[in-house]
């Protein structure tokens, strides 16, 4: 592996630091989009159930990338760069649209919904006068396709035509977590968005660290919800981009947090409104938390019966948008669905656990700036990045630094 | 024309604003009746008919909850809102509770200085008087916000 990169080389000590200039240099930041969310790897677009008719598109990203994901007039998911060939306007201005044809607003080329250029206004002129010279082909310049991949109602897409298939990238131990939680046609519930005032990898970093979430979030901690104290396991896949972790709902009611003073572990705070943690074992396995990141832009999370689907979008090397979806099952009982919208309260911007999330990677980015050339500490666990019990531990980071730097080659 | 009832709600919307500016946040349950609901959501959820709330309560001792999280449990810069909030458009239901559409605007103001447009929508009431014909409450308040983006963290509530 090259370890220098624009004059930037990476700790001689692996995995284990992490130097602060991956979250402040812009030239790093453009080599991102273009040899991670341009390169081989597979990005989330959407739901399936987004795009439940054919002749239906809606808007995504590979990165800063705008993208068209369409379900053709055969049924066909498709996805392609949202570009027009011409002069480069945006093809899709709006979120989502129902048509057999999309039209550039800019000077009318239209496209079908596999991406190909159909129709160019006035391309032989009028009178004889004007338009395209024969030998012009524009299609050239078509906007670029992706590849898509399916996987339990999840849409993903890459660029690339090297990027293993989607499930050798996922690996089967992710795929298992996968299906476990999209076990049936799933009903959105809705969807909001969130400005996290950080790079991208920071927040990617927060959902792989496996040991803050019952030392941040007093909710985890207090109500029993996800200590570290409590069974669970960590997977990680090969590349080290994909993980999952997962906490048993049962806890042994043991004190080590009130006995250690973490402020986390509050005796006195008590729910007057208990129904907020209400919830059912749905999938039957005692597993009361899990949470799947795939590098470099998706999270699927289990938390109780709150459901979601987010969408990491780096929006400038201090600014990502994190699209949430929560959803749950077309066969859902009313009651059910209440207590997927009440247990929501722990999510999203205002969510009692996420909200904090939302905050932390910012707290970063604004002490990092200062520091490029110094490094993090992510050596809980030791220097693997291999799966474990264990969950006071930093591997599924160090794997999405693993993943990110092969990808880089740096 | 209801003058006289719009002149209370806005007396009542008034009130509720200058509580949550004024950080009495211990007063702001109080609102709302014993089973209020109050949900904040996007317009795009609003208009689509899904359900999903960024807060999603249903009673006032989940607004009682989520004060007492915002003081004790939960880990957020310090920041104070500013709320403007329009003259509401008042209409009576046929329970006899007023429906009230109002718009609003808040300036949040973190404890740096920045200040910064944070949100703006509409409220969509039901409000109701006490039986004893005393105060004004929310029987629901849906904050409809008219973007999907909330910048950072919502944490105290609009
Ligand atoms: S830019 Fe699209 S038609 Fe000209
Ligand atoms: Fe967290």
């Amino acid at each position: 592996m090259n370890l220098k990169r624009n004059g930037r080389q990476w700790p001689l000590e692996g995995n284990t630091r992490v130097p602060y200039w991956v979250y402040s240099d812009d030239e790093i930041y453009a080599q991102e989009q273009e040899r991670i969310f341009r390169g081989p790897s597979w990005s989330f677009l959407c739901l399936e159930a987004e795009l439940a008719k054919p002749n239906s598109w809606r808007t995504s990203s590979l990165g800063e990338m705008p993208v068209v994901v369409a379900r053709d007039g055969r049924g066909e998911l498709r996805a392609f760069e949202n570009r027009c060939a011409h002069r480069g306007a945006l093809l899709c201005l709006k979120d989502r649209g129902e048509d057999r044809k999309i039209v550039c607003v800019y000077h009318n080329w239209t496209y079908d919904l596999e991406g190909n250029l159909t129709g160019i206004a006035f391309r032989r002129g009028l009178g004889g006068q004007g338009g395209l010279p024969e030998d012009c082909r524009p299609e050239t310049q078509a906007p670029r396709k992706l590849r898509v991949a399916t996987l339990a109602g999840l849409v993903f897409g890459t660029l690339s035509a090297t990027a293993p298939a989607l499930e050798t990238y996922l690996g089967e131990a992710i795929i298992e977590r996968i299906r476990r939680v999209m076990r049936a046609p799933i009903k959105v519930l809705g969807t909001y968005s969130q400005i996290v005032p950080s790079n991208w990898k920071l927040y990617l970093e927060n959902v792989k660290d496996t040991y803050h979430a019952s030392l941040l979030h007093t909710f985890f901690t207090t109500f029993r919800l996800a200590r570290l104290t409590q069974k669970g396991a960590l997977i990680i896949n090969d590349s080290g981009g994909g993980h999952a972790s997962l906490t048993m709902a049962a806890d042994s009611g043991g004190r080590e947090y009130e006995q250690a003073g973490m402020r986390t572990a509050q005796e006195g705070l008590k729910l007057e409104a208990p129904e907020l943690l209400q919830s059912v074992d749905e999938f039957g396995d005692g597993c009361g938390v899990q949470i799947v990141a795939v590098f470099p832009s998706f999270v699927l999370q289990q938390i109780r019966n709150s459901l979601a689907v987010r969408r990491i979008v780096p929006q400038g090397l201090g600014r990502t948008e994190l699209i949430w979806t929560a959803f749950g099952f077309e066969d859902d009982s009313p009651e059910l669905t209440e207590m997927r919208l009440r247990q929501a309260n722990l999510i999203g911007p205002a969510g009692y656990v996420s909200m904090e999330d939302g905050a932390a990677p910012g707290f970063v980015q604004r002490a990092a700036l200062a520091a490029p050339e110094l490094l993090s500490v992510v050596e809980m666990g030791g220097s693997g990045i291999s799966s474990s019990e264990s969950k006071v531990s930093e591997a599924a980071v160090r794997g999405m630094w693993h993943a990110w730097r092969e990808q880089m080659g740096i | 024309m209801l003058p006289e009832l719009q002149l209370a709600i806005l007396d009542l919307n008034a009130r509720y604003a200058q509580t949550i500016d004024d950080g009495r946040l211990e007063d702001w349950p109080e609102f709302f009746t014993e089973t209020a609901r109050y949900v904040v959501t996007t317009a795009e959820n609003f208009e689509r008919g899904l359900p999903l709330g960024i807060i999603y309560a249903t009673s006032r001792a989940m607004l009682r909850d989520r004060v007492r999280s915002l003081r004790e449990a939960n880990v957020y810069e310090a920041q104070r809102y500013r709320h403007m909030v329009s003259l509401p458009l008042v209409e009576l239901g046929p329970d006899g509770a007023a429906r009230a559409t109002t718009s609003f605007m808040v300036v949040r103001v973190m404890h740096s200085g920045e200040t910064s447009v944070f949100a703006s929508g509409r409220y969509r009431d039901h409000i109701i008087s006490d039986a004893n014909g005393g105060a004004l409450r929310f029987a629901e308040r849906i904050v409809v916000l008219d973007s999907r983006r909330v910048d950072t963290l919502l944490a105290l509530p609009l």
